[in-house]
């Protein structure tokens, strides 16, 4: 295939795929990245849909979106502003638009810019003038008119033939960035291999709109970006949820554990227990609970009995698990709890990301309640972090909550896979058969780890429970042994800080201005710190993946800076946080909470405010 | 089926060295002393017993058992019990639960745990009331029962346990009374034995908050003409003198005289616990006084698949073939590229 074009390269280039929940958006949006990603781009994924499966047709309510971020260089967000905009419909610009950078492309579908649809969509006449974007690269393909003439010899009903547009439209975003169709037509023959007419339909289709695009010129000059210069392995794409659900099954491997999850369907923690479920060719045993609560009661279950156990959900339903984690305190068993937070609070916006639940993830219990809170930083690190909160879970007998978001969850990103012998051991404290009588509550004096007697084990038997007991394990009311439980449970907690990474600095270690962060904002709040920096100004990053405990040099490293600001996607909940665990210093506040992850620009400003302020 | 070992276990070797802080009088004892005997009996070495219990009376229990234990909290103890067999398939599980905290609080756990048949043992003290909070009313509690929170009486109507357990596609209901410790131990030896949620309701007294509630079935004098002991095969007869009998009478269960109107053994309904149709279980399940004599023994038992197995043979059907064995193998599937 030819090209006639100019071609230009580019360091990297957003492209934001939109249009009906039901135009097949993500998935058009997964296979342009899985071809940048085998072509050796870096690049960032960011999924944006709605709620409902169905929302009306044609309203901005809707509306799906895909971003993508690729480049020649490092990508660390799927980027603020799209430079390419699809949108299968007017509701698609509606929602879109602003969206778009100034000058932008947009490639609409004209056939649906029917009176009706641009009505729908709450325009009076055309989207294009309405939001001013005349001196846009405004393409208006006749997308479903043309997927009509390509497929009318294939006998397809008008159903099928109108649902290969979305590949028509990636047909032509390929053509704009030079890429080959390779991939995509083996995607077709993988999926649709019983069904071989579908699969040429779709290929029909995928090059009938690279040819179109082509034939009108749709880009002059083509945009190339070239591979990024990455380190060398094996790499693969990978989402914050499957990425999660692997970690744990590395670390089971790793222990030498089976896999148990107990979890409930919720939104955008489900892929976690799709992913495990999926897997029973390793071994996995993956339970879907009745409930929230039975998720982790039966992952409590199996944790007495000698598993690793997890379960997964978000915000609604940690709060509806934290009875039961305060169980796993009390009996001092290892579990993992993966909240992938969502906007709250209540049903909130389910399919949004955001970082309000830390308090509820710290706090949320009755009675003095400590567990260990670790915190996901990139789609692929969750592998790692999940590992971590496995780990020590296991090692240090004690429920650990591993936060993760929507943003991470379904976002993606490449990989290099790591070697599984380079990952650390794990190695749980199991009681010796030969320790009897055995003492369900005796304490490794370093560590106050209690050892873990599986039940099957001849002479271990012993009894656990949420009661407060002594060190044998009986239920004691004495007021003494209570406030030395509590205290042990809460230093056994903080012990774990002697087995966590200190908190690096990225860029100088000392400067006018530290920005702090937690969690998914990773990637923003890097691309904007290494901005700034390059613009001159003293400021550097420090990101924690280690909220309780808290890494052991904190302070050390906040004593460098003449301004702190931590940002985040809540109220200022981590702020909070710091201000109770480390008061001497002054902590300056960015914070966002629309669902929406922060945008680059938006951070460099407020961090530039506070840097001039006096 | 492989020979059951004799571990010559005497109930003494079940008990902890916990003081059993029930109320004196409390039919738990007794329900206690059944079970350990009932292990003594059943060829499992003790490293095998698991205990988990909710919150409640009863829910105390596995702290009294020198076996593996959880006092867990209240109405999970169906999940938790559920975790512990799907981790370890080779456990005897067994789940110590109350009417409050199987039918409230951990209802929809209890229904589900039935439902999945995954293979635990769970014996429901029915007691008809909230014991450990001091004498509120609870779902089993008949309607219009003056309780703390109810004074001028409850309006609801109370569950019947077998009822549910049928709704539930249980596969194994049976009925006792804490003091008939002989009854009992033979119920939990067939509910070990059985493969699938067995559910055992005792009939069981709190001395302080409802003292007596069962008595009209369960007292000294009453009890052989009010209640029915069921056996798997056996005619259905019962009465101090072995006179009375029950026959289908229509669609309905009818209690008869045996030597009146010519009714002879012969005219009695056999019992069947095996018939998976559950329709004159349920109505045997539902039998109350003064109409029918109350119901006790293997009321269903019913063989099925259980959850656990069904899920370890998925396991391994899929390993057979799998081409993934290992952590290595799944990192390295599907689309991945190299960068020299």
């Amino acid at each position: 295939m030819a090209k006639n074009s100019e071609v230009i390269k580019r360091e990297e280039v957003v492209i934001r795929f939109s249009g009906d929940s039901g135009d097949g958006m993500q998935l058009t949006g997964t296979l342009f990245s899985d071809t940048a990603a085998l072509y050796g781009n870096d690049l960032s994924t960011f999924p944006d849909y709605p709620a409902e499966i169905r929302a009306p047709q044609g309203t901005v309510g809707g509306v799906s979106g895909f971003q993508v971020h690729l480049g020649h260089s490092e990508i660390n967000t799927p980027g603020d502003y799209a430079d390419v905009l699809v949108a299968m419909n007017p509701a698609a610009i509606k929602a879109n638009a602003m969206w778009v950078r100034p000058g932008g492309t947009i490639i609409f579908d004209k056939d649906n810019f029917t009176d009706k649809n641009i009505e729908k969509a709450g325009y009076l006449n055309d989207p294009v003038k309405e939001e001013k974007i005349e001196n846009y690269n405004i393409i208006a393909a006749p997308i479903s008119s043309m997927v009509k003439e390509a497929l009318k010899d294939f006998g397809l009903d008008p159903k099928s033939v109108l649902r290969t547009k979305n590949m028509f439209a990636l047909g032509m975003v390929y053509w704009l960035f030079d890429r080959k169709l390779k991939y995509t037509e083996q995607y077709f023959e993988k999926k649709f291999s019983k069904k071989p007419e579908m699969a040429e339909a779709n290929k029909v289709a995928l090059r009938a709109g690279y040819y179109y695009a082509e034939t009108i010129e749709a880009l002059n000059p083509v945009i190339k970006i070239e591979p990024a210069e990455i380190a060398q392995g094996t790499y693969r794409n990978i989402s914050g949820n499957a990425a999660t659900a692997w970690g744990f099954i590395a670390a089971a491997e790793k222990a030498g554990l089976k896999l148990f999850v107990g979890s409930y369907p919720i939104t955008p923690a489900t892929g976690i227990l799709e992913e495990l479920a999926a897997r029973k060719d390793l071994g996995v045993k993956s339970f879907q609970a009745e409930d929230e609560i039975a998720g982790i009661c039966t992952a409590l279950g199996a944790s007495f009995a000698g598993n690793l156990a997890v379960t997964s959900t978000s915000g609604p339903g940690l709060a509806l698990k934290s009875e039961a984690i305060g169980l796993a305190v009390m009996a001092e068993l290892p579990v993992v709890v993966v909240n992938v937070q969502r906007g709250g609070p209540s049903t909130g916006l389910p399919t949004k990301t955001e970082q309000a639940d830390l308090m509820q993830a710290l706090f949320g219990r009755n009675g003095e309640c400590p567990v260990v809170v670790i915190a996901a930083s990139t789609p692929s690190d969750c592998f790692r972090y999940a590992y971590e909160a496995a780990k020590i879970a296991l090692e240090h007998m004690t429920p650990v909550l591993l936060l993760t978001d929507g943003y991470l969850a379904n976002g993606s990103e490449p990989w290099k896979i790591p070697l599984v012998s380079e990952l650390p051991g794990i190695r749980p404290p199991f009681a010796d058969s030969k320790d009897v009588p055995f003492l369900p509550y005796k304490r490794d004096c370093e560590t106050l780890v209690r050892s873990w007697a599986i039940p099957g084990t001849p002479g271990l038997e012993h009894r656990i429970g949420g009661l407060e007991k002594t060190l044998k394990g009986t239920v004691s009311y004495i007021p003494e042994n209570h406030e030395m439980m509590v205290k042990f449970r809460a230093d056994k907690v903080a012990k774990v800080a002697g087995s966590i990474p200190d908190l690096d600095v990225y860029g100088e270690d000392s400067g006018d201005l530290l920005v702090l962060g937690w969690g998914g904002t990773k990637g923003y709040l890097l691309t904007a710190v290494r901005e700034l920096q390059s613009e001159g100004y003293k400021a550097s990053l420090a990101h924690f993946n280690y909220i309780n405990p808290l890494p052991v040099n904190m302070c050390d490293v906040f004593r460098k800076f003449k301004k702190i600001v931590v940002a985040e996607l809540n109220m200022g909940q981590f702020a909070d946080y710091l201000r109770m665990k480390c008061q001497e210093f002054r902590y300056e506040q960015i914070n966002k909470v629309q669902g929406i992850p922060f945008t680059i620009k938006e951070l460099k400003d407020k961090c530039i405010k506070i840097l001039e302020e006096k | 089926m492989a020979e059951l070992k004799t571990y010559n276990y005497t109930p003494r070797d079940f008990k902890s060295d916990q003081e059993v802080r029930w109320c004196p009088g409390c039919g738990d004892h007794a329900v206690l002393n059944a079970v350990q005997k009932a292990l003594t009996e059943l060829g499992i070495p003790k490293e095998k017993f698991v205990f988990v219990s909710g919150i409640g009376c009863s829910s105390r229990f596995p702290y009294y058992m020198d076996t593996y234990g959880f006092h867990g909290i209240h109405g999970r103890a169906s999940a938790i019990a559920t975790g512990v067999k799907t981790a370890n398939p080779e456990l005897s599980v067994w789940q110590i639960t109350g009417d409050g905290d199987a039918l409230a609080i951990g209802g929809n756990h209890f229904i589900h745990v039935v439902r999945r048949n995954v293979d635990i043992n769970i014996i429901l003290f029915n007691n008809e009331i909230y014991g450990l909070t001091k004498g509120q009313y609870s779902p089993t509690s008949e309607k219009g029962l003056v309780t703390k929170t109810s004074p001028f009486g409850t309006v609801e109507e109370p569950f019947s346990v077998g009822e549910l357990v049928i709704g539930a596609k249980g596969k194994f209901f049976a009925r006792t009374l804490d003091s008939n410790v002989a009854l009992s131990t033979q119920i939990y030896i067939e509910a070990a034995k059985h493969k699938g949620a067995s559910v055992v309701e005792v009939l069981q007294n709190c001395v302080i908050f409802n003292d007596g509630i069962h008595d009209v079935v369960a007292g000294r004098e009453v009890r052989e003409d009010r209640t029915i002991v069921l056996k798997h095969g056996e005619p259905m007869i019962f009465g101090k003198n072995n006179d009375k009998g029950l026959v289908l009478d229509g669609l309905k269960l009818k209690v008869v005289s045996l030597g009146e109107n010519g009714i002879t053994e012969k005219n009695l309904i056999v019992h069947d616990a095996m018939e998976p149709n559950p329709g004159i279980q349920y109505m045997l399940a539902n039998m109350r006084y003064p109409e029918y004599p109350m119901a006790l023994g293997v009321i269903r038992s019913v063989p099925g698949h259980t959850y656990e197995n069904d899920l370890v043979e998925q396991i391994n059907h899929i390993q057979k073939d799998a081409k993934i064995n290992s952590v290595t193998d799944l990192l390295a599937s599907g689309s991945t590229w190299k960068v020299e």
